[in-house]
């Protein structure tokens, strides 16, 4: 049995990114808030102090700050027809674990969607015709416009001291900016950081051949900042452990970073870590949910009684634990109904290794940081014409190199053997010579009918629950593109006078093993009909109005952009709605 | 305060009923302990703690085949990838500690990854076991340890491409384990038993954990001059005892 809490206005499920910034904004209203978090609370001086904060065996190789696929993980596989296994250590993404979340780990590459990409679907069809869109997939609208999201854009990027140029200042196009980006309403808090040598080099490179090459928006600081709720950062040192890793300089913008110090200090905030949320509790008609059920570390279960309940868990945790909890529909690809578990998306990243002479070329690798690098963004998006190339989406490409740290960037040319006399000197000779970004193709993956996720039937997890099963395969249309922008970025390369390119596409079947981002998309996506998406434009359930989701767990489909500026934009805009609306009003905030 | 090994700090993610990690209740102040609550566990020589004294002779062998000594950088061997992957294969990673280990365990296709039932340290200790087998029977009775390398390179590539296959155990599945554990060993940080004297770093020029290069990210082209530094610091800043 369960023992109950006393009661709270809010109860929040995950303290990461999204958590931190409703709790904040829901205790600045007066709320008594309670996060409910299922890792450790992480706190930058006791668990990432730069004295070993950069041990890579540890973090990136042994995956020290993620959840442990043995707590919970997920069954795969590429098509219905086949029998999903259970992915035993993570490969082609890695959920995060404990207080702050993905933030804590992840480098801070900190972007706007375009305003082309909260209409996709209306877009591409007015400018192509719907005949030009593959007959299975299933784009939709956002619900929600750029201009809308703007000012919460702008707030997200001033609490995290983002560093970046600004390339369109309320319609005015910016030089050395993106001129592609969305108009803004001011500069970045912060000038672009420092950039080294190869990535200067690729910069210089990609002007030649005639596009606007621009610095990475990075939540990486160019130098000291103070937050508007009063946190401090200091200028990020560089040094090429940020991926993977905390930042022991309290340099990288993190929950940790940017929010908690402040928020600890409201009396009517409290959090419990160690507790994992396992059930969302609902009232008898269904429709109204009364607070959720978590079980600590020692195994003991409790229930958290709410008025207002905030699923923040990171995307396919939000989907789980609707399904678990019976919220919704769950999609069904074959009759082509329900919306819990449709249009999940993850990502389409390449790469293109490059290799100089040695004799002309020391690029100091290890001198980086989480989100350093230049880009250009000519084939993000619909930012050109696709007409000729017979698919739609795209991705920003960037010599974005993060680290030299030796386990993980060591490349050696193609042909080289795997082991022996000969590799051991092709590692020494390409060390300093070699380029590596980490995910320089960063492109988008649409949503189709047979892409989804739902619950396993074999699987359990550690408390017997089935484990949350992913159907994914790449399309043509991603393949395509993938192979477009590979070839467009390797002629960069080629232009900064490589003497070998080597280009790394993307391939099907989608490979659960590659890492490319954890940029895992969809499964409760916002819309206006609630018959394709699961909540309305506030990121209100359509079903259980007291319950927001929050995380890309919203978006109808990936952009060609990391997502967490725009999960973030998010979690402002909910939490605006639900204290300029719903608490004047606790209802559906639309009428479907 | 007790300081938490690295071991048990691995465990104690492991949200299980033993745990050491309780749920807590966080409020008004951020919670914070006097001493780093899981600082790393450094790796000191001494006997082997995961291989038997057969398995750590065909080990050297392997590891300096893997990565050979040449006239100006040690070979695996030297650089301590032995040491480092018996401290593994007795750690969490052995054991596969954290792991999604529940059955059934399907077969699968290449692209929804291992679904083997051997955990790290089982896979070695069968593999090593059907090495040895092999190599008795084939070699006239000698180890894989008493080869000459050219032998000994021959052997690990016939393993490499399937050609020779164990009856007991995937062979080419060890031998991709070894692609991967050998480098890890030779350029983790020392602290963990391998890339003794940071041999694998200063090989390719890799500074360690310096941490800090404000003054270094504008100066293009130019080579970093600082010799490499790990989370123990390096020898040279630790006193020597006097004798
Ligand atoms: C290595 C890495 C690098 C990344 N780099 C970038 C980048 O450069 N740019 C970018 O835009 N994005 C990046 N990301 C993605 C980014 O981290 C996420 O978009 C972001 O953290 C999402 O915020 P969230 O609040 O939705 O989820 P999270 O930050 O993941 O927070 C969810 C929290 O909920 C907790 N939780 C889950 N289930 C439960 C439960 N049942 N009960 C209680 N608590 C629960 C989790 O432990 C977690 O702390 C990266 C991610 C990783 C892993
Ligand atoms: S690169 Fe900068 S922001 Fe990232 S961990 Fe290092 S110092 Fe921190």
């Amino acid at each position: 049995m369960a023992r109950k809490l006393p009661r709270k206005d809010v109860v929040i499920i995950g303290l990461g990114w999204t958590g931190a910034i409703m709790a904040y904004e829901l205790a600045e209203a007066g709320l008594d808030v309670i996060a409910i978090e299922r890792g450790p609370w992480r706190n930058t001086a006791t668990d990432f102090p730069p004295g070993y904060a950069a041990d890579e065996l540890r973090f990136r190789i042994r995956h020290e700050l993620f959840l442990r696929p043995g707590q919970t993980t997920f069954t795969f596989r590429n098509k219905a027809s086949q029998t999903a296994l259970p992915i035993r250590n993570w490969g082609a993404f890695m959920p995060p674990n404990g207080v702050g979340g993905g933030g804590v780990h992840w480098n801070a590459e900190t972007w706007r969607f375009l305003p082309s990409d909260f209409v996709l679907k209306t877009h591409l069809t007015e400018r192509y015709g719907a005949g030009f869109l593959p007959e299975d997939m299933t784009i939709q609208d956002w619900a929600v416009t750029y201009d809308e999201l703007e000012p919460h854009y702008d707030k997200f990027e001033y609490l995290c001291g983002t560093s970046g140029q600004a390339g369109n200042i309320k319609g005015t196009i910016m030089e050395g900016g993106n001129p592609f980006e969305g108009p803004r309403s001011r500069p970045y808090p912060n000038p672009p950081q420092d950039q080294p040598f190869s990535h200067t080099l690729f910069a210089k490179a990609a002007r030649d051949l005639g596009y606007k090459p621009f610095p990475q928006p990075s939540g990486n600081m160019s130098r000291p900042y103070q937050n508007p709720l009063g946190v401090r950062l200091g200028p990020c040192t560089y040094c090429g452990f940020c991926e993977w890793f905390g930042c022991g300089n309290y340099s990288k913008a993190s929950p940790q970073t940017t929010i908690l110090p402040a928020l600890i200090r409201n009396s009517n905030f409290s959090a419990r870590d160690n507790s994992e949320v396992t059930r969302i509790d609902l009232d008898s008609s269904g429709k109204r949910a009364t607070g959720v059920t978590f079980v600590d570390t020692a195994g003991d279960e409790w229930e958290q009684p709410a008025d207002l309940v905030v699923l923040s868990a990171y995307t396919i945790f939000n989907v789980q634990l609707l399904l678990l909890s019976g919220i919704g529909k769950a999609y069904d690809p074959s009759a082509n109904t329900g919306v819990v578990g449709r249009n999940f998306t993850h990502q389409t990243v390449s790469d293109v290794v490059s290799f100089f002479d040695s004799a002309k070329f020391i690029f100091n690798p290890f001198i980086a940081s989480g989100a350093i690098g230049m880009c250009i963004d000519e084939f993000n998006g619909d930012n050109f014409d696709h007409a000729a190339h017979g698919f739609v989406g795209g991705g920003y490409v960037g010599q974005v190199q993060t680290n030299g740290r030796p386990i993980e960037t060591t490349p050696v040319p193609p042909g080289t053997p795997l082991w022996g006399a000969e590799w051991k000197q092709a590692v020494k000779e390409n060390y300093q010579s070699a380029t590596k970004p980490g995910t320089g193709v960063h492109g988008s993956m649409y949503s189709y009918r047979d892409v989804y996720v739902d619950l396993d039937p074999t699987y359990k997890d550690r408390f017997s629950r089935p484990l949350v099963r992913i159907t994914m395969d790449f399309h043509d249309n991603e393949i395509k593109q993938n192979k477009f922008l590979t070839d467009k970025f390797a002629e960069i390369f080629e232009a900064m006078g490589a003497k070998q390119v080597h280009k790394e596409y993307r391939k099907a079947p989608y490979d659960i093993t590659k890492y490319q981002t954890t940029h895992l998309c969809g499964g409760a996506i916002m819309g206006s009909d609630p018959n394709t998406s699961a909540l309305n434009r506030y990121l209100q359930n359509w079903d259980v109005p007291n319950l927001f989701v929050l995380g890309a767990s919203a978006f109808p489909q990936n952009a060609g952009y990391n997502p967490t500026g725009t999960v973030a934009a998010l979690a402002y805009w909910a939490a605006d709605a639900i204290r300029t609306k719903y608490l004047k009003n606790p209802g559906q905030l639309i009428n479907a | 305060m007790r300081r938490r090994t690295f071991v048990i700090s691995l465990a104690s993610w492991l949200v299980s009923t033993t745990s050491l990690t309780r749920a807590r209740v966080i409020h008004g102040s951020i919670p914070w302990s006097p001493f780093p609550d899981s600082a790393p566990e450094i790796v000191r020589p001494g006997p082997w703690q995961f291989f038997t004294l057969d398995e750590a002779r065909a080990m050297e062998a392997i590891v300096d085949r893997i990565i050979p000594p040449d006239p100006e950088t040690p070979g695996g061997k030297d650089a301590g990838c032995a040491v480092f992957i018996d401290r593994q294969l007795r750690g969490p990673y052995g054991s596969n500690q954290g792991l999604y280990r529940l059955g059934p365990f399907g077969k699968g296709t290449k692209e929804q990854g291992a679904q083997s039932e051997l955990t790290h340290a089982e896979l070695y200790r069968k593999a090593l076991a059907a090495l040895d087998g092999h190599c008795k029977s084939t070699q006239g009775g000698k180890s894989f340890a008493e080869l000459g390398a050219s032998e000994q390179d021959d052997m690990l590539r016939k393993i490499e491409s399937g050609e020779i296959k164990f009856e007991t155990v995937d062979a080419q599945g060890f031998f991709s384990a070894l692609l991967k554990d050998v480098p890890e060993g030779f350029f983790s940080d020392p602290i963990h038993g391998g890339n003794r004297d940071m041999v694998g770093w200063k090989m390719i020029g890799f500074p360690g954990i310096r941490y800090d290069y404000r003054d270094w990210v504008h100066r293009h082209n130019e080579r970093y001059p600082y010799p490499p530094v790990s989370i123990a610091g390096r020898a040279d800043w630790t006193p020597k005892s006097r004798a």
